[in-house]
């Protein structure tokens, strides 16, 4: 008999023998029939991976990113069909290979590109009309709670992330500088890495904690840069509700 | 238009193809597109984004198939129970026209392997599939259709051929078939019986679709050809045969062209589906 345990104990191991009790239809041993499944599999899981990490790709080769997915798939494989979501663990993978630590930004690059797919398959949501933002007068917009789009990511990094991944996947010119965070925003259904002024992250975090405006705005000091922050979520469509002080009970 | 949610309560017996998102626009400004549309379920179960967007918008004008490819109901353990949840509200949403999956597995120990693995055809898998499937039609509240593996190798221990199984599963469950010719005709090949006798052999009433696909050749240990289902390429002319053989026997069926590696543009695909509409007109002259 052969139980799916031993038909599966080969699949990801090259090097491991054939289970017994698989023929060609006839009388032959399976042989390398059996490969077919092992390559399927292994086949399969890879291009998920590399059509989930197109920066990765792009920065260390098709090769050496499939020599490191066969790692990451032995290590970490698949928990749920639905391959939109697999590779969640790819980024600190990444950062934790011992090999890659003179490229030690493709943790946090990889990170963008994961939330990038997260981003593509999140909740719709409506932009809220500049103009109600506007209207508002400072007092009630110091106590508004901003709610952002469920589309949105932040991602914090010790190095020029966005100017690495716009330089691989977009041709931008070749990246220099210091720690850049980047936010993933998504108008409508494409969404889009955008690299953030001083103390933006820690005015979204505060927006996405529910802080009141006055008190999140605080959070990002001295450098932060309002306007263009709010101008950069209004034309993304990522503010999509104020809720005044008074309607919160 | 009529309501889309009550539309298109059954697949029509005319070509459909399975949709590919590159080709929305192309199926939506085609004057003479396909009848309908076969989407796998897995690519539909975000919360969001333009994956829904587009399948809103398609469930509209054509019939929907909803094509499971990760459900594993031959598994030995029990079916994933988030996974069937995920299932039964995209087709709660949808209210598709079909919905249809493997009979194979794809998960071990909770790893899901991205691919379509064999079954032993004994007393004992027949039973558990037999089971999985009343829980996928009671879960769903819908008759699912299954569909024959292609196989590369074959089990000792099997004491079913592979359409005694499914006639059995189907006098159990109730569920419908879904028939594919490009995998017989690579399981044929490959395990070296005949395509058309399986053919015979097999419970046609309950076909509720057909699939037909392209396949690469290989070759095994001692040189007997090895096809692979790639889903890469054009069907090829004994498949095509094979379906004439089919068709003859059951009358017409919705047939589906699937094409999901190296995916051809557009006019490519809606040939392939114009000669599949020609072996359905030669049925019906």
């Amino acid at each position: 008999m052969t139980s799916q345990t031993s038909f599966h104990s080969g699949l990801l191991a090259p090097s491991a023998p054939v289970p017994e009790g698989l023929t060609d239809g006839h009388d032959h041993p399976a042989g390398r029939r059996y490969g077919v499944y092992r390559n399927n599999v292994t086949v399969a899981l890879r291009q998920a991976l590399a059509d989930g990490f197109p920066a990765i790709v792009g920065l260390i080769g098709r090769e050496n990113f499939d020599h490191l997915a066969r790692g990451f798939l032995r290590q970490a494989p698949p928990r749920s069909p639905v391959m939109s979501q697999y590779g969640s663990a790819f980024p600190d993978f990444l950062a934790s290979v011992e090999q890659l630590a003179q490229l030690p930004y493709l943790g946090d690059v990889a990170r963008i590109d994961l939330a990038m797919r997260q981003s593509y398959h999140a909740a719709d949501s409506t932009g809220i009309d500049p103009a109600v933002l506007q209207a508002l007068d400072e007092p009630t917009l110091l106590t508004t709670r901003i709610d952002l789009a469920p589309s949105l990511r932040v991602i914090r990094s010790r190095w020029p992330i966005g100017a690495i991944w716009h330089y691989t996947l977009r041709g931008a010119d070749k990246p220099s500088g210091g720690p850049q965070d980047v936010a993933v925003l998504r108008a409508e259904y494409d969404p889009e890495p955008v690299i953030l002024g001083p103390g933006a992250t820690e005015v979204l975090a505060a927006f996405q904690d529910g802080k009141p405006f006055g008190a999140a705005i605080a959070a990002g000091g001295a450098a932060f840069d309002l306007a263009r922050l709010l101008t950069l979520l209004l034309a993304q469509n990522a503010i999509t509700a104020l809720r005044p002080s008074s309607s919160v009970s | 238009m009529p309501d889309a949610t009550h539309a298109f309560r059954h697949l029509p017996a005319c070509p459909g193809v399975g949709y590919k998102a590159q080709h929305f626009t192309d199926i939506l400004t085609d004057p003479n597109p396909v009848g309908w549309l076969e989407v796998h379920a897995e690519n539909y179960m975000g919360d969001g984004g333009r994956p829904i967007a587009q399948l809103k918008v398609l469930s509209e004008r054509f019939p929907i198939s909803v094509h499971g490819v990760g459900l594993s109901i031959g598994g030995e353990g029990r079916l994933d129970p988030d996974h069937l949840a995920r299932l039964k509200h995209l087709c709660d949403w949808l209210d598709p026209a079909s919905f249809s999956e493997h009979l194979a597995w794809s998960t071990h120990d909770s790893h899901f392997l991205n691919d379509l693995l064999p079954l032993p055809y004994t007393n004992d898998t027949l039973a558990r599939v037999a089971d999985h499937i009343d829980e996928v039609q009671t879960t769903l509240g819908r008759r699912m259709l299954l569909e024959n593996p292609s196989s590369y190798l074959a089990f000792a221990e099997s004491t079913w051929s592979e359409t005694d199984f499914l006639a059995e599963l189907v006098r159990r469950t109730d569920c419908g078939l879904l028939l594919d010719v490009n995998n017989v005709f690579v399981s044929a090949t490959n395990l070296d019986y005949s395509p058309q006798g399986y053919i015979d052999a097999y419970p046609l009433d309950a076909v509720g679709e057909i699939h037909l696909g392209g396949h690469d050749e290989d070759e095994d240990d001692h040189g007997a050809p090895l096809l692979i289902d790639s889903h890469g390429r054009a069907v090829v002319d004994p498949v095509w045969q094979l379906l004439d053989h089919t068709l003859a026997q059951s009358g017409p069926k919705p047939l589906l062209v699937e094409w999901d590696t190296d995916v051809p543009d557009w006019p490519v695909l809606a040939a392939e589906a114009r000669r599949a509409d020609a072996a359905l007109n030669r049925v019906l002259a």
